[in-house]
């Protein structure tokens, strides 16, 4: 009798891993084609699609399609930009939002409900529908730069990072977190005498380890990810992140082996930061869902 | 000892001080650009015109919204019977010779065909100043309509198929969430190999478990499938975000609830339906917004993939603002555009509130 129930049981386990297997298939087919693609000559890739010998590095492996797109483009230009672009923005939306979010929850000033309120009802904005109003807009602003004051933002590292470092969703999360914090450690801080500044620099911002990881992970992929903005400002090869790269990949005749290098390769940054933080990427989203 | 104590409730230097580079770029990044969109939605702006930019008033908007009914009678030749042709079909006039100068129909003047239908022996034609824009709007809407239930949904499934505890779980977790962090342009190029008419990896695989029987489809190339398998790749994209939401959702129920349900025998569906789905609402809610407010602004996919083709029939509302606006140059178009757009997702948001809301 309990022979049989612990044969059940493994069925039961036996079933399980292969439902949780199948579906592991799904998402992540795509990715191994590409991986496995990118080290076929086209001729093969193109012939292997139909079978099984899609997903295998089999028959003529070799590392030319590579050497192919870094001829093709100028790769470590556009990797370097958009590492800088992504970098920079994330460091200073992390510092201007949570100003932000420290002043709306420990602070009273008038207007603040109304300020608040304005930077929520911005979430509901998508960014596709002001992009062109924004377009003409940073073609005409003005810019302090190494060259004095100078007019237009097209083509440069600012009109890529500037617009993208205050968000409604970064504010909102770290004033949620903030809320949570226990108040008795800002208020003795205060009677010993800090100014709020060292009371968020010495006290709320080293308490803040998880939701700045959060915030940082959400702002990265949403940077690191563009597409349309930079299509729209960069007609400069200088200044291209490597999504706008791939431009240079699609013409007559499409090389697909370097196709699928180069996308190999603006994926595994992003992959490899993944595998690494897997734990931090999975809590960051889920802390979207905190209830408001 | 009244003014101690405003002193030290009341901080509004600090506060505006701490809380204005945040506000104030948000201001001139999103609410300015946003302002903007309205006013040239009211003018006839162009990126590069040599006329000055005029104030148009609603004329965009009747542009993009104007619609028209035309029914049209049989012909009937000299001889006062209807006209046929060779198959016995009844023929009918133009609908062209209604729509361009034409003194008696001045109203539908450079309108064009949207669809038409048969009603009894009569055409009914419906008319539209900018048919491609309502076939956007029309495939905008059956997205979201379509993406958010399934997405939401399926996303559930698999929250709740991972919520269980087996070794090894957090890898398969993990591979789920994986789309998710990829580039959604390299995930559209990847689904157009699999998509491919003729060495897709899709027809491939149908050709081998049909044992041949099934003709390979080109997916992306056909009116027909092209929405759906962008909807298909859409919801696989994006699915592990929202697992990964429900799944925060699953965890702040009470494991007493569960206990009790137990105690009571309980079936599984049971259970769901009486402890899980209950302690999910606000999740619901919650997965519901951000799904519909992501179908609104789909984009990436199309420009990737088919461009709104075949025959417009993927083409979207964000989609033609851009083209609009930036590929055709045409800045007020495309701000009325993007004007619609915005008083559609608000009025959304505000019912979804509503409905949300009376449920409490």
């Amino acid at each position: 009798m309990s022979h049989n129930t612990t044969d059940h049981h493994r069925l039961r386990l036996v079933v399980r891993y292969t439902v949780l297997s199948l579906i592991a298939l799904i998402f992540i087919f795509p990715l191994i084609f590409m991986l496995v693609s990118s080290l076929k000559p086209d001729h093969q890739l193109l012939a292997d699609t139909a079978s099984l010998r899609a997903f295998l590095p089999v028959g003529e492996i070799s590392l030319a399609n590579y050497y192919g797109a870094f001829e093709r483009a100028p790769i470590l230009l556009f990797m370097m930009n958009s590492l800088l672009v992504t970098a920079v923005t994330v460091v200073l939306s992390l510092f201007f939002c949570s100003l932000a979010g420290f002043s709306f929850v420990y602070l009273n000033w008038r207007g603040k409900g109304v300020v608040f309120s304005i930077i929520l009802a911005t979430l509901i904005v998508p960014f596709e529908t002001i992009a062109i109003p924004m377009l003409l807009m940073v073609s005409k602003l003005p810019w302090i730069g190494l060259d004095g004051l100078t007019w237009g933002w097209l083509n440069s590292y600012r009109v890529q990072v500037v617009p993208f470092i205050a968000d409604g969703l970064t504010i909102f999360l770290f004033t949620q977190y903030f809320k949570d914090l226990p108040r008795e450690l800002i208020e003795a801080a205060r009677v010993e005498g800090s100014s709020w500044w060292q009371v968020y620099w010495r006290i709320v911002m080293p308490l803040s380890g998880p939701i700045i990881a959060t915030a940082a992970i959400l702002k990265f992929l949403v940077m690191y990810n563009q597409y349309l903005w930079p299509i729209m400002v960069t007609q400069q090869e200088q200044y291209r992140p490597v999504l706008v790269g791939l431009q240079y990949f699609f013409q007559l005749n499409t090389a697909w082996g370097e196709v699928m290098a180069y996308l190999t390769l603006i994926t595994l940054p992003v992959l490899a930061f993944y595998l690494v933080l897997q734990r931090a990427f999975i809590a960051s989203i889920a802390s979207t869902g905190v209830k408001g | 000892m009244q003014k101690n104590a405003s002193t030290l409730t009341q901080h509004n230097r600090s506060g505006w001080l701490f809380a204005l580079p945040g506000f104030g770029l948000m201001m001139l990044f999103i609410v300015v650009p946003f302002v903007f969109a309205i006013v040239f939605s009211m003018t006839n702006q162009r990126l590069i015109s040599p006329n000055p930019t005029q104030f148009v008033g609603l004329e965009n908007y009747q542009q993009l919204l104007s619609v028209n009914i035309l029914v049209l009678e049989p012909v009937i030749t000299a001889t006062g019977e209807r006209k046929q042709d060779a198959d016995g079909n009844l023929s009918y006039p133009r609908i062209r010779t209604y729509t361009r100068n034409n003194p008696d129909y001045a109203h539908l003047q450079g309108m064009k065909e949207w669809f038409t239908w048969q009603w009894q022996d009569k055409k009914v034609a419906i008319l539209a100043s900018d048919p491609v824009f309502m076939k956007a709007v029309v495939n905008t809407f059956l997205f979201v309509l379509v993406v958010a239930p399934l997405q939401g949904a399926l996303a559930l499934a698999l929250a709740l198929l991972i919520n269980q505890r087996l070794k090894g779980i957090n890898v398969y977790r993990a591979i789920y969430f994986m789309p998710v962090v990829v580039s959604i342009v390299v995930v559209s190029i990847l689904w157009r190999f699999i998509y491919d008419g003729q060495n897709g990896l899709l027809n491939n695989l149908l050709h081998t478990v049909s044992l041949g029987h099934l003709a390979p489809v080109d997916w992306l190339g056909n009116p027909d499938t092209a929405l759906g398998s962008i909807m298909a790749m859409s919801i696989w994209q994006a699915i592990g975000f929202h697992m990964v939401i429900w799944l925060s959702g699953l965890q702040t129920i009470s494991p007493t609830l569960y206990e009790a349900a137990k105690i009571e025998g309980a079936s599984s569906w049971q259970t769901f339906r009486y402890v899980t789905w209950p302690g999910l609402k606000n999740t619901a809610v919650l997965v519901l917004i951000v799904i519909t407010m992501q179908a609104f602004a789909l984009f990436a996919q199309i420009d990737v993939m088919t461009s709104g083709g075949p025959l417009d029939s993927t083409q979207t509302i964000v989609f033609q603002a851009v083209e609009r606006g930036y590929g055709k140059q045409d800045i007020s178009g495309g701000s009325a555009i993007s004007v619609v757009l915005f008083v559609m997702v608000l009025s959304i948001s505000l019912l979804q509130r509503y409905f949300t809301r009376e449920k409490k």
